[in-house]
């Protein structure tokens, strides 16, 4: 039922790349983005390495009137919003706005786990270092976690159902599933997916104390996901975001591009810890396939979680593995190369996800050696070529949310309906 | 056919009397609970009244590992989840765990522990660069306020789907919302739905300070919000929690179980204007309430009250009175229209699922709650606010909407079960 929600733009700003193009490229060639921590002097920090968007200025991209209000996060994500709707054949903010009342079908559906998190340090320093009269007017909505889908709405006129969800590394896959359900509800489209950027001095401290995080220093061996001896993750920055249409409506407006459906989506918690009950991954990844309706064999790749802890990643390879059988289906974490960026991690790899069924070229894990006892088919070092009709995305959020999203190829042209079916 | 999803037990942490039963007698009692702020010396700050929860964690039972863990606002939400799982008869071992999932709305999160341990790392706001050699080992779960969702569902034993939903000032109805829908959609059985927010903090206050949104009337703190009164001069911030429990609601009569009300429509829209700015004419709430009630297939008509946002400051209750009369035409000045935030005060994200616990009460007293400090009419809020005194009145279907930054606007309608069939 719901396989026809399509979608028909993508846009990307991560550690890999800024813009499509630019992280399409980079993952492919499995090049690690990771690097020296460069917003603030992380010296002597015991983590100095992270996933950063290179490249980017602002003031290149938006109107010099949204900087003094906006945080580094939410100019990322108006930046990639831009690009997302570009690519799908819209372009609101660049002098061809919807109509008044198609504008209130059109809505925003973001993640984010943080906010605004620099420009909160920047107002608590002034406050606490000065006092209340210091504290800036944007204080109240810069830093928010409603920040990124508040601004895309202004900055494009897109006044339909909107949302923001917080799940942690979970959060984008959640957002795309509600994004479907708001699809459902009758909306015409809905610009999805997820950012965060935390990599301010206050940000870092609030994650660093995370035991999951690596302590090794060197970025080309600290996030190792299923590798014997994962020592932990990295953190970064970005996220993705994807114009999600109801099929039938895009192809009344001849949307020129269908990277795929949105076929299935399930959610679960882990229990407490200190319960003897499993956990849940495996239990969201098997819901998520019955509710796009098919049978584990016709996935043709799984984007993994890939958490780089040994006890995490276990939890997952073995419900991998028990859900696909031993070496069962080609295994792939893109993020090894970016780091785990939180709320826009999941985002990145559903649009990577897509880049791969379109180009029929499953990305590596870096240069990844997975731990035999996984029994899982990694795919390291070069990518992999394969036909990919449908595809798995899990996610989990830190402290036990698990997230699990289908993705399917698009129909040919031919076979896509014009009748409001989804 | 999509199922029908029933308010079966409603668990509140407000500031007054504790509990549901205490929150509906202060709501109805009409009787403000605000005073100068007690959890820190606010005598810097231009507005310096708010509606604070007397609340003593020991008293519900939180363990000390619990209270040392969870910032204020998990706090109240697993409290509140608490009693909404016993109102609604509900015990661990009834559940299936993964059927079972948890909805949570928060404006700001763990807001008050950040700031708290900002200040150490910090040394209070003397260090560019924060030293993490003091950083709390709580912090990630303070930084990602998705911990609110998780400390509700590992209390319950639940392990279906879990969020934090967080729309700026609907999160509340939001999460409500968000909750329906998942059990609609089958994604869940049951769901514990609701919010929490505890931003009574020297920021949160600062921030809105530097807005001039929250009420500078810091000499009369009992009289500081007047929703809809032609003398208003802002909000005041207050703090709490409703927890609700979601069912289907056939599921729910079978089990015999009490039904507070059905949660029949919900739609929400932004306005795409400003991000804390509303334009008069109400035009996106409005199209919300017509869209809520369009799912709910009520007519404008049937609607026998509304649960205002009526924040009390000037530009809010002239946009929702706008909204209110363009979204159900001439029937807008046949009904009752009042603001709860007149007791208990704007706990941001709260307070949308507040507001639903006081609209599904509404329902089950056919009671309709008062607009405190409600003296000097403003032509330009002309409805009927209900002021100081509640109201009995038979109560069937009730519209509860919600406006916040971000220019997020939601409307919710409930109902009797059974009154539409």
């Amino acid at each position: 039922m719901g396989d026809h929600a399509v979608v028909t733009g993508v846009a990307v700003a991560s550690p890999s790349g800024l813009g499509t193009g630019a992280h399409w490229s980079a993952t492919l060639a499995g090049r690690v983005a990771i690097g020296r921590i460069t917003r603030f002097d992380a010296s002597g920090y015991p983590v100095r390495i992270a996933g950063q968007v290179p490249g980017f200025e602002a003031r290149d991209h938006l109107p010099g009137r949204l900087l003094p209000q906006t945080d580094h996060l939410t100019r990322l994500a108006l930046v990639t919003a831009d690009w997302a709707l570009a690519d799908s054949g819209l372009a609101p903010s660049a002098g061809e706005p919807l109509g008044y009342e198609e504008s209130l079908r059109y809505g925003v559906v973001t993640a984010n786990s943080a906010g605004g998190f620099a420009f909160g340090e920047n107002e608590l320093r002034k406050l606490w270092s000065t006092g209340p009269e210091k504290v800036s007017a944007y204080q109240s909505f810069a830093w928010f976690y409603a920040v990124n889908t508040g601004q895309i709405s202004i900055r494009n006129g897109l006044r339909g159902p909107s949302g923001v969800l917080v799940s942690g590394q979970a959060g984008a896959l959640d957002a795309i599933g509600q994004a479907r359900r708001v699809l459902r509800k009758g909306a015409s489209g809905v610009l999805t997916g997820g950012f965060d950027a935390a990599l301010c001095s206050w940000g870092v401290t609030s994650q660093l104390v995370d035991p999951r995080i690596s302590r090794d220093d060197d970025p080309g061996t600290a996030y190792r996901p299923f590798a014997a001896g994962a020592s932990g993750h990295v953190i970064g920055e970005g996220g993705a975001l994807l114009m999600l249409e109801r099929e039938d409506e895009a192809l009344a407006r001849d949307a020129e591009r269908h990277y795929g459906r949105v076929a299935g989506y399930a959610a679960t918690l882990d229990p407490a810890p200190g319960s003897d009950r499993p956990p849940t991954l495996r239990e969201a990844a098997a819901l998520a396939l019955d509710d796009a309706g098919i049978e584990p064999g016709r996935i043709d790749v799984v984007f993994a979680d890939a958490a780089g802890t040994p006890e995490l990643d276990r939890v997952e390879a073995a419900a991998i593995a028990d859900l696909f059988g031993p070496y069962g289906v080609p295994v792939t974490a893109p993020k090894a190369m970016t780091g785990r960026l939180s709320a826009g991690g999941a985002a990145v790899d559903v649009a990577t996800c897509l880049l791969a069924m379109r180009d029929g070229l499953i990305p590596p894990t870096a240069d990844v050696r997975p731990d035999p006892a996984y029994r899982i088919d990694l795919v390291t070092g070069r990518p992999r070529r394969a036909r990919i009709d449908h595809a798995l995305v899990l996610a989990r959020g830190e402290g036990g949310f698990n997230s699990a999203l289908v993705l399917a190829r698009p129909r040919p042209p031919e076979h896509r309906s014009k009748e409001p079916r989804c | 056919m999509t199922r029908r999803v029933a308010i079966t037990g409603i668990g509140a942490v407000t500031p007054g009397a504790p509990g549901t039963r205490g929150f509906w007698e202060t709501v109805t009692g009409g009787k403000p609970t605000f005073r100068t702020i007690t959890s820190f010396d606010p005598a810097r700050f231009r507005s310096r009244v708010a509606a604070e929860v007397d609340f003593d964690p020991d008293r519900h039972g939180l363990t000390s590992r619990q209270r040392r863990r969870m910032d204020r606002a998990a706090q109240f939400a697993v409290v509140a989840a608490r009693e909404a799982l016993a109102d609604g008869g509900l015990l661990l071992s009834d559940l299936d765990p993964v059927r079972t999932g948890v909805t949570v709305g928060s404006a700001v999160g763990c807001t008050v522990s950040l700031e708290r341990e900002y200040a150490v790392v910090s040394d209070s706001g003397r260090l560019a660069v924060v030293d993490p050699a003091y950083a709390s080992p709580h912090l990630p779960d303070y930084l990602v306020p998705a911990s609110l969702a998780r400390e509700v569902a590992w209390d319950a034993g639940a392990e279906g789907p879990a969020c934090l939903v967080s729309t700026g000032c609907t999160s509340g109805l939001d999460a409500v919302a968000h909750g329906t829908e998942i059990i609609r959609d089958g994604g869940a059985d049951v769901m514990l739905a609701g919010a929490a927010d505890a931003p009574i903090s020297p920021i949160t206050v600062a921030c809105f300070d530097a807005i001039k949104a929250t009420s500078p009337d810091n000499d009369d703190p009992e009289h500081a919000c007047r929703p809809f009164d032609a003398t208003r001069a802002g909000f005041v911030l207050g703090e709490g929690a409703a927890m609700l429990v979601l069912e289907d609601l056939d599921a729910a009569r079978a089990r015999g179980v009490h039904v507070y009300a059905e949660i029949r429509g919900f739609a929400s829209r932004c306005n795409a204007f400003h991000m804390t700015g509303l334009r008069p004419d109400g035009a996106e709430m409005a199209a919300a309430i017509e869209a809520a009630l369009d799912e709910a297939r009520i007519p404008a008509d049937g609607v026998d009250y509304v649960n205002a946002h009526g924040s009390g400051t000037r530009q809010n209750d002239r946009h929702e009175t706008a909204a209110i009369k363009r979204g159900l035409g001439e029937h807008a000045y046949r009904l009752p229209v009042s603001s709860i935030k007149s007791v208990v005060g704007h706990s941001l994200g709260a307070i949308g699922a507040i507001e639903v616990a006081a609209s599904a009460l509404a329902i089950d007293h056919d009671l309709v709650p008062p607009t405190a400090n409600l003296h000097h009419p403003d032509p330009e809020c002309d409805l009927d606010y209900v002021p100081v005194c509640a109201r009995e009145q038979r109560v069937e279907t009730v519209l509860s909407v919600g406006s916040g930054f971000g220019g997020f606007q939601s409307a919710m309608v409930l109902s009797a079960p059974g009154r539409w069939g």
